[in-house]
């Protein structure tokens, strides 16, 4: 079948609650295609990882309301039998998680998990698991894997315990893998190894990666192409050079102010985003992203009022969700963001 | 690990004596302090017709005019070496371990012990198989299907299960499946396993029942709120990230990781109900560790109810330092000592 | 930090506010049946520094360095092992809580956590007023008036006075703590992490927060994180610390522009740039260290670092290398290294043990 590996058109995902209805995800649309790596952005609430949920089917139907299309390789997935979906989880789709600590079971020894994640999806006998275990954790770089196999996720360190969630996540050459905030938790010399070793993983395999993070650092390091979200919805999509060397909106301009620099001359001050994350069951009307643009006025109150759709703007593949006009965004972004973010 | 044990038990050792003491000190001082002499308290072992010299006399044999802690020193040393009580007609004997000596009955307590215990043994693990098997299992489906009409429904029979006292469901149970219906056996029907296995059933039948109601219905609360607790942690994510199926994450991630506090509240559980199962017995009249003590007290039988203190405390003692142990080996994040 | 604000030079500092001298903290282990100690967790293992009065000292390391338990023994949470803590020319090191308890109005911390750090069942009115409650301070008008003062200061409404931490999002808990640090107008405030667990919008707030603070009140402070970009951000010194010692520590600038200690040099290439035309090259020419950090309980002997030192020589293993000025460098900048990484050196292409096949 023709198309992108993998590709989600209008996924919405809300939970109600007694407070209200949450509406976390609301219309995200993207593509991807294996070997590349796409790296989707945002902070708290912004509703990335519950897109990473929606797509491998871990939302519980009963509490949540998933609506839109996700085609993965020829299949959907939202209108598919949960049998089906289950049986393309860990196998040609894999996730790993933020905390190898919490992520793993800490009564089974690493090589019982890893066997288990194989043996799920293949009819094996404990001892070929086994041996593929300790095959996948040599891999991801873990010394002496054949002892190691039977040590309990508390025996690791941080950075071991990672590579050894990476090497169950891996066992079934997962053709799309997701990785929500694999480096937040660990050393950043350590992350720099994880990092390495995902990139080297993702060339070996050929694999469709999706990096969760609000690390803008990572995100650089990683992927072809970014997907920054707020308020559950996409406002900027791009390649990676064109976010972070042509950025045309306001929220983008924002993360990239308040991230202090080791690679440039230091700020006086940081150029934060004033005010907080909003509240996702009662959006903002209009842009969600309004109350906190300093551009807003220059919208003449569609801002406000009407909410932005997706349009095309500067870059190749280049997508923006804002009222300002283009020539605008690039001129603000040229002359009034960028050089207050570099030296003075 | 075998420095922990040793530690432990050495404990546990300090920890029995502490118990005995402080159970002797209540029966020697409590009459006391109402004003009972050692003519009083010797009164009671000396039958009804007796003369004040004999009683003196017994009182005097018995030790009751020694300080409370030669009495109590007696006591320990009894349980190594045995006793001799000479109360003028015969000596009485008591062999090692004497762990007190009966004068009401005038047998020595230890054997009496020995008898009774396989059947609040019988009593206690025949209810506990039946509390742990529909307790966690309604605990578990209740978790697995939270808010539904089976959940609710579970939760107020449990409810009413923890709030009616055992000699209430007991007695009822007793006129409804023993008398009424004649299902189960009336009490005091008791049977030994190696007399007649059939008939031991049979009479155990309601006092296990009984026992279970109230202990499931506690079950199924914790299990329920274990398995929630649990449902909610990361891994369970991961294991159905992996795409487990629903069965399997539940039973072998979720179930394993709830069950393991429930383990120590068994452990406590069933060691406190073998020494203490004293409402059940009565009710049902076994003749069981719990009755015995229900009949020392009511006779105001010292050295009984010293014994059968003292093994409960000791059944206690070791069913927390198993449960301990099983910890670190369900566990392997616990490490001992 | 702002043109108004003086970077302090050694030569105009005067006498330090904060000293600490051969600072140690060892967490006996025991075993066996009589509880003996077999060991210790070697937590800080000896660590020497001066902080100034109105500057700010970033202590950097990854987890095991030490730089939490430093920060915890600077404002005596903790009793050192071994050391001294002189604090405004007062060995602080073994005083008693009853003698220590006027101190806490010149020294205080701010914690990582904002969702523990504050009590749950207390308001923020109380949180705040706290400090001037337990150590008896009266204010001019009231200690209602003086918490709402500080309130505004943070950027809080002062009508949140009887509001839970629970109805405040983690940046505003973030505050409330600040302000709870600031009430007694400190000497000295040990900041430790207090913007990891923000998001990255809200931490650029709250550092710039801490900065202004800082101008407004002269303020010392010593920054522990393990963000090597804000910690260059706020600092005017830096420290970088590895199992237990301080590897180097220098000016702000003089560190990150030239860093002399091969574990510095390897923190500072692992830092992702958030620049993709400098991918590839920051990625060949990142530093990847070999393995894991050892074992606090049994450091190797000489310099710690050495096994995992891609510069390591025999030397390395037998003499413990002094925190010195370094051929060519100025007083000021100290590194612990017999073979300290020189300018123009080729540091690049190491990889990891057990690459990918």
């Amino acid at each position: 079948m023709s198309g992108p590996f993998l590709e989600l058109k209008n996924l919405k995902i809300s939970f109600p609650t007694d407070d209200g209805v949450v509406h976390s995800v609301d219309g995200l649309s993207f593509s991807l295609e294996r070997g590349k790596t796409l790296g989707i952005v945002g902070e708290s609430g912004s509703g990335k990882s519950v897109t990473s949920l929606g797509i491998l089917g871990l939302h519980n139907k009963r509490n949540a309301d998933v609506s839109g299309e996700i085609w993965l390789d020829g299949d959907e997935l939202i209108r598919a039998e949960p049998e089906r979906v289950r049986k393309l989880r860990g196998n040609k789709m894999a996730m790993i998680f933020q905390d190898p600590l919490s992520s793993m079971h800490p009564y089974y020894s690493v090589g019982h998990q890893i066997v288990e994640a194989y043996r799920v999806h293949h009819n094996v006998s404990k001892k070929v698991a086994r041996k593929h275990a300790i095959d996948m954790l040599g891999k991801v770089g873990i010394p002496q894997p054949d002892r190691r196999v039977d040590d309990y996720p508390h025996q690791f360190s941080g950075g071991m315990r990672q590579r050894a969630m990476i090497a169950m996540a891996l066992v079934n050459d997962p053709q799309l893998l997701i990785a929500d905030e694999p480096t937040t938790a660990l050393d950043v010399t350590v992350q720099a190894q994880i990092l390495d070793l995902m990139h080297k993983l993702q060339e070996e395999f050929n694999s469709a990666l999706i990096i969760i993070t609000h690390d803008l650092g990572v995100v650089a390091e990683l992927a072809d192409d970014v997907l920054v979200m707020y308020g559950g919805k996409c406002i900027e999509y791009g390649t990676a050079s064109t976010i972070f060397e042509r950025p045309e909106h306001p929220y983008t301009w924002g993360l990239l102010g308040s991230m202090p620099r080791i690679d440039r001359p230091n700020l006086d001050r940081l150029v934060p985003i004033p005010g907080l994350p909003p509240s996702l069951i009662n959006l903002p009307s209009g842009c969600a992203f309004h109350p906190r643009c300093a551009y807003e006025p220059r919208t003449a109150g569609l801002g406000k009022t009407v909410a932005p759709e997706l349009v095309p703007a500067g870059g190749s593949k280049h997508l923006v969700r804002c009222h300002l006009p283009t020539e605008e965004r690039q001129r603000i972004w040229l002359e009034e963001v960028k050089p207050k973010l570099e030296a003075q | 690990m075998i420095t922990y044990i040793i530690r432990r038990l050495f404990a546990a050792i300090v920890l029995l004596f502490i118990v005995s003491a402080a159970t002797f000190a209540i029966f020697y001082l409590v009459p006391r302090l109402v004003g009972a002499t050692p003519e009083t308290l010797a009164t009671r072992y000396v039958g009804r017709a007796a003369t004040p010299e004999t009683v003196g006399l017994i009182a005097h044999k018995l030790g009751f005019y020694d300080p409370i802690w030669v009495q109590y020193g007696r006591w320990v040393k009894a349980i190594f070496v045995g006793a001799d009580y000479n109360i003028g007609t015969s000596v009485e004997h008591c062999p090692a371990p004497c762990f007190g000596y009966s004068f009401i009955t005038h047998q020595p307590v230890w054997p009496d012990l020995l008898n009774r215990i396989p059947v609040t043994l019988s009593l206690a693990v025949g209810a506990a198989v039946l509390w742990v098997f529909f307790g966690v299992s309604t605990g578990v489906l209740s978790a697995l299907r939270r808010g539904s009409l089976l959940d609710r429904t579970a939760m107020s029979f449990s409810l009413a299960g923890v709030s009616l006292p055992i000699f209430f469901t007991g007695m009822v149970g007793l006129l409804v499946f023993s008398y009424k219906l004649q299902w189960t056996a009336p009490g005091g029907t008791y049977t030994p396993f190696t007399e007649n296995p059939g008939k031991w059933f049979y009479a155990l039948l309601l006092p296990w029942c009984v026992l279970a109601v109230q202990f499931s219905a506690q079950y199924a609360r914790l299990t329920r709120a274990g398995m929630l607790e649990t449902l909610g942690e990361d891994y369970i994510r991961t294991a159905r990230a992996k795409g487990l199926r629903e069965r399997d994450v539940n039973v072998r991630h979720g179930l394993r990781a709830a069950l393991t506090p429930l383990l120590t509240i068994f452990g406590l559980d069933f060691g406190l109900l073998i020494g203490g199962a004293v409402l059940t017995e009565a009710v049902f009249s076994l003749p069981g560790l719990g009755k015995y003590a229900y009949d020392a007290i009511t006779n105001n039988d010292l050295p009984k109810v010293l014994g059968v203190t003292m093994m409960a405390a000791f059944f206690v003692v070791v069913a927390n330092l198993i449960v301990d142990l099983l910890y670190a080996v369900v566990d392997p994040r616990v490490r001992l000592g | 930090m702002s043109s108004e604000h003086n970077v302090v030079t050694k030569s105009d500092k005067g006498a330090p506010l904060l000293s600490v001298q051969g600072l140690e903290k060892h967490f006996p282990i025991t075993k066996g049946l009589l509880r003996r100690q077999v060991g210790a967790v070697r937590a800080v293992d000896g660590i020497s520094f001066d902080v100034f009065k109105g500057e700010t000292l970033g202590l950097v390391g990854e987890s095991g360095c030490g730089k939490t338990t430093t920060g915890r023994l600077i404002t005596r949470l903790i009793e050192p092992s071994g050391g001294e803590i002189n604090f405004d020319g007062r060995n602080i090191a073994h005083l008693r809580q009853g003698q220590l308890r006027p101190l806490r109005k010149d020294m205080q911390m701010i914690f990582q956590d904002p969702f523990s750090s504050l009590n749950p069942r207390h308001t923020v009115g109380t949180i705040v007023g706290a400090p001037f409650r337990i150590q008896n301070v009266k204010t001019e008008n009231g200690t209602k008036r003086a918490v709402q003062d500080l309130l505004k200061l943070v950027g809080l409404s002062p009508e949140h006075y009887n509001r839970y931490p629970h109805e405040f999002s983690g940046g505003q808990r973030q505050r409330i703590g600040i302000a709870r640090t600031l009430a007694l107008r400190p000497k000295l405030i040990v900041a430790d992490e207090p913007v990891s667990a923000l998001d990255v919008s809200i931490q650029a707030q709250v550092v710039n927060l801490l900065d202004d603070l800082q101008n407004e009140f002269d303020l010392t402070y010593v920054f522990i994180a393990h963000d090597l970009s804000v910690v260059r951000h706020i600092s005017d010194r830096v420290a970088v610390m590895y199992l237990g010692k301080v590897v180097e520590i220098a000016d702000r600038d003089t560190l990150y522009a030239s860093p002399r200690h091969p574990y510095t040099v390897a923190l500072m290439s692992a830092v992702p740039v958030p620049d993709p035309s400098r991918r590839d090259k920051a990625q060949r020419s990142r530093v990847l260290l070999q393995g894991d950090v050892p074992s606090p309980i049994n450091p190797p002997s000489g310099c710690r670092f050495r096994t995992r030192c891609w510069k390591a020589q025999d030397i390395c293993a037998t003499q413990e290398p002094p925190l010195i000025a370094r051929d060519g460098d100025p007083a000021s900048h100290q590194t612990a290294c017999h073979f300290p990484v020189v300018e123009g050196e080729d540091v690049a292409g190491r990889s990891p043990a057990g690459a990918t096949a």
